[in-house]
């Protein structure tokens, strides 16, 4: 790896952190159902992009690509499940509030 | 690099946005915001396959899924949504603060040093990689595939249930 491309991975990579940082702080600081998977999905795209960086860096970009791609609808099918989930428990519960599901029935 | 930079600003002002905005409709606008930031990345980094994935999948599809389960729910009055502005500028107050003293630290703590890169498959055709390459994870993506469809389809048939008895 010579020192352009080097530069080029921490360049991208302060940002990553940073993404993943606000995604995880999202996840902590809130109560709200919705906005944990917003959270969810904000680390999700640091890891994407991680993945496109030092694909383009090694010189694998095809297969990063291809993992990219795997991720990406993997990634759908989680959303749509938990949104499905949430809709639930909203009908159920009547509130999005992630304290009133903490004692699980059963 | 300077673009670059333009472009990963934004992309940070976005998941900002995504983060801090009380009201959840315009949190989930800053998600697809950050997704087309990341995608105009994508195309600059020699990833244009990706890059369509990242728009139409994760700026739209995933977007029209959050707007979707956000119309669901009953949208707050005025005076909550002055409360819970009150209350998450207490709680995120921090991570504005957070964000900009980590990405100093990092600027200044990293240095470039020489790596090891590992071999990977030197194969430059997507198609032939997610084919011919890689089968088990696309029979790991169609029973994830299947999974999802079953599960959604449960959820709500037990929701529709309910709503036909009240």
């Amino acid at each position: 790896m010579n020192t352009i491309s080097l530069n080029l991975f921490l360049f991208y990579g302060v940002f990553i952190i940073l993404l993943l940082i606000a995604g995880f702080y999202c996840i902590l600081a809130t109560i709200n159902l919705i906005r944990i998977l917003l959270g969810l999905e904000l680390i999700t795209k640091a890891v994407t992009l991680a993945i496109i960086v030092v694909g383009y860096i090694t010189g694998n970009i095809a297969l990063a690509q291809s993992l990219v791609i795997i991720v990406i609808v993997i990634e759908v099918f989680v959303i749509a499940v938990a949104a499905a989930i949430i809709i639930r428990i909203y009908k159920l519960t009547d509130s999005l509030d992630v304290r009133n599901i903490r004692s699980l029935k059963g | 690099m300077n673009y670059d930079l333009i472009l990963l600003v934004i992309m940070m002002l976005a998941a900002l946005m995504t983060v801090l905005s009380t009201r959840l409709l315009i949190a989930a606008i800053g998600l697809a915001l950050t997704s087309v930031m990341i995608t105009i990345l994508m195309f600059k980094l020699k990833s244009p396959l990706a890059g369509v994935f990242e728009l139409s999948i994760c700026a739209g599809l995933i977007t029209v899924i959050f707007i979707s389960t956000i119309s669901f729910v009953k949208p707050l009055t005025d005076k909550e949504i002055d409360e819970r502005t009150k209350q998450r500028i207490k709680k995120y107050l921090a991570l504005p603060i957070l964000l900009i003293l980590i990405g100093i630290i990092l600027i200044f703590i990293i240095k470039p040093t020489t790596l090891q890169i590992p071999l990977a498959i030197q194969e430059t055709n997507v198609r032939k990689i997610l084919w011919d390459l890689r089968q088990v994870d696309l029979l790991g993506q169609v029973i994830i595939l299947l999974v999802g469809v079953f599960g959604i389809v449960v959820l709500f048939r037990d929701v529709q249930k309910e709503t036909n008895k009240k």
